[in-house]
């Protein structure tokens, strides 16, 4: 059953299209890895996706209210405990509890210290703890892996494979191997957009008006 | 043929170059001979003196003042709902203008206020009022000029221009309300169109046409290079993309 | 809804000088008035209720830049915009949270401090009525510039520019509804047209800025 399918999708950036024709779909249970040069658009690509900005063009279709998104920023609350932080998107996303999620992302003993206090990596453990307590079938990732050591990112593919045991699904940008033997990889690198002379998306401005300009 | 291809920049700018002499010529045709007539070819009236003749760049200034936010209103309304980027540039070409004429309505009116009332400033619910309106201009302008990105201006200020005419107009009968509450019935009124003599109402009407005209012209130019600098700097990042 | 409003509470209390900041700002602006304007008890009486709700305007306005600056830079407001609840619900939140951490205390300390004004004693009563149903419009509406102005760099000064301007009714009418309340005028005008520019500006404006909230996350 395909959760996620993208298809014929044009992303833009700053108003110009950086990626088009983008077709792809994630199954229960699979993950799909996207990988491409840095500022080919893979982030602009989650954030479509996630409904952070609209596409230019193509269709994005997957089931309502299914889908968890973890940025760059871990959107942690420097003043707040592990455990208030995870509780407040507990509470946002309607789900009971986050035990799971502290067992799993091994931040139990750290649970009453605040976020300010954690490191880098124990930050992005708790980013990562967040996606657990959405309870959502499809994670969609931007880098869920920097900052993190080789522990952690074990811990992190171990996580990601109950998830996808359980019949959910992910997608991630990354460029370090994950170890995820059943996750699929999508070069984007091949839907870069092409200028608009060349026959790619034309914005208002592309059009040539030279004569006008007289 | 539909009024929309009008909002296609290539169009536009087709239609406004051809269009924009004959504009031009009948803004020097309507304006220059309705201020000189108002200025040198009225009688003046005994109860206001040669200040009265303030009131045709006055009045005109003061129309369009406000004129020109509603037609900012509108155009917002038309990028917010079609999307259309010549009448989101239209609105940000419009607004320095519509600042400029408020600022004009002002002076003149303190010009003018200067010897009726024996002071330069009132705080009179109209002036009031166009004390406010600058101030939505001035904020409009500054939020355009703040934001980088070109669509995400244009929206923002679209959404700001909507709140705040709704507030211009509150903000409006609130000074109303509260002058009265001041002064008990005000005796400075300026309504005095209602009174005045056909000498001084037709040159008027023909310096209002003139300012209208005037902002027409200046409209165009600026939503022209408003377009131009909108095409060169999609060029621009074309080439860094490339 | 509730866990946001209580996150961003228990954030002010954290953070410190949440709830103070606003206060110690509305003192002095009240402090400082009668070095400006002289000691003289008849004067001050008269011009209290406009120091008093014009200071409230300031103390509100002076947090209004933190209300999403901090979500956005630590990236929490992407996470909440794809987060279950609507945007909408976050914006009202938002406002309800710097309503509860800067007008009502300053709602609460207002009667104190227009005794440093002289402040006619028929006035407390409608001093506290004004600013109860006045504030939470400056909240909204502040939330409405912040929103506008969440990714700049230097939003502080553009956002005052943007948010004073839609502020004139609420003052008008509130420093009003005081000033003829103290005077045992009529005072079913002001009242009903401060109510229902709060009412109208809680009902509406969380969806304008909600969109300017989208577009800038964009």
């Amino acid at each position: 059953m395909s959760l996620l399918s993208v298809e014929n999708l044009t992303v833009s950036r700053g108003g110009l299209a950086v990626l088009e024709g983008v077709t792809f779909s994630l199954h229960a249970g699979r993950a799909l890895v996207l990988r491409g040069p840095n500022g080919i658009g893979k982030t602009t690509l989650l954030r479509t996706l996630a409904g952070l900005q609209p596409p230019l063009a193509g269709s994005i279709s997957m089931p309502g209210e299914a889908m968890a998104y973890a940025a760059h920023a871990d959107g942690l609350k420097a003043t707040l405990s592990v455990r208030e932080n995870l509780r407040f998107w507990a509470a946002i996303y309607e789900t009971d509890t986050i035990d799971h999620a502290l067992d799993q992302m091994n931040l139990r003993g750290l649970a009453g210290r605040a976020a300010h206090s954690l490191s880098a990596g124990q930050k992005r453990r708790l980013g990562l703890a967040r996606l657990l307590v959405t309870g959502r079938p499809i994670w969609v990732l931007d880098e869920p892996t920097v900052s993190l050591d080789a522990a952690s990112v074990a811990l992190f593919a171990s996580a990601v494979r109950a998830h996808l045991a359980t019949g959910g699904a992910a997608l991630m940008a990354t460029h370090i191997d994950l170890g995820l033997e059943e996750a699929e990889v999508l070069d984007i690198a091949p839907f870069k957009a092409r200028p608009p002379e060349e026959g790619g998306h034309k914005g208002a401005f592309d059009h040539d008006f030279d004569g006008a300009f007289l | 043929m539909s009024i929309w291809e009008y909002a296609n920049p290539v169009k536009f700018m087709q239609t406004s170059g051809w269009l924009l002499p004959w504009i031009i010529g009948a803004t020097v045709l309507t304006l220059v001979p309705g201020l000189v007539w108002g200025f040198f070819f009225t009688p003046l009236a005994a109860e206001f003196g040669a200040t009265v003749k303030v009131i045709y760049v006055h009045v005109p200034a003061a129309t369009f003042a406000i004129n020109i936010w509603v037609m900012m209103l509108v155009t917002s309304l038309i990028w917010l709902i079609r999307r259309h980027h010549v009448s989101a540039l239209a609105a940000k070409a419009a607004a320095p203008i519509g600042m400029v004429m408020t600022l004009i309505a002002l002076i003149t009116g303190a010009f003018w206020g200067q010897p009726m009332w024996g002071t330069w400033w009132e705080w009179d619910p109209r002036l009031t009022s166009f004390l406010i309106l600058f101030l939505f201009y001035l904020g409009y302008i500054a939020l355009w000029e703040a934001i980088e990105n070109p669509d995400t201006a244009a929206d923002l200020t679209g959404v700001l221009c909507l709140v705040g005419s709704v507030f211009a107009v509150l903000s409006r009968y609130a000074a109303m309300f509260w002058n009265q509450g001041l002064h008990q019935g005000s005796t400075l009124s300026l309504d005095k169109e209602e009174h005045i003599a056909d000498v001084f109402w037709q040159p008027l009407v023909l310096s209002i046409i003139g300012f209208g005209l005037l902002f027409v012209t200046l409209l165009l130019l600026r939503t022209r290079t408003e377009i131009r600098a909108r095409r060169l700097s999609a060029l621009e990042q074309r080439e860094r993309m490339a | 809804m509730i866990a946001l409003l209580m996150r961003d509470l228990r954030l002010a209390i954290r953070a410190g000088g949440g709830f103070g900041l606003g206060l110690a700002f509305f003192l002095i602006v009240v402090t400082l008035v009668p070095f400006g304007v002289g000691p003289e008890g008849a004067i001050l009486s008269r011009i209290a209720a406009g120091i008093l709700w014009l200071g409230a305007l300031l103390a509100c306005l002076l947090s209004l830049d933190r209300i999403f600056a901090l979500d956005f830079e630590d990236g929490s407001l992407d996470l909440l915009a794809t987060a279950p609840i609507p945007l909408e619900a976050v914006v009202t939140m938002k406002a309800l949270a710097h309503w509860i951490t800067t007008g009502l205390p300053l709602v609460l300390a207002a009667p104190l401090f227009a005794v440093l004004l002289h402040l006619p004693t028929p006035a407390y009563f409608w001093l506290e009525v004004s600013l109860l149903l006045g504030t939470p419009a400056l909240s909204v509406l502040g939330t409405f510039g912040a929103a506008l102005t969440v990714g700049l760099k230097r939003g502080g000064l553009l956002l005052s520019l943007l948010v004073l301007p839609l502020y004139v009714p609420t003052l008008i009418f509130g420093a009003e509804l005081v000033r003829r309340g103290g005077e045992g005028m009529a005072v079913q005008v002001p009242l009903a047209m401060l109510a229902g520019i709060t009412a109208a500006t809680i009902a509406l404006v969380p969806f304008a800025s909600a969109a300017a909230i989208r577009v800038n996350l964009r």
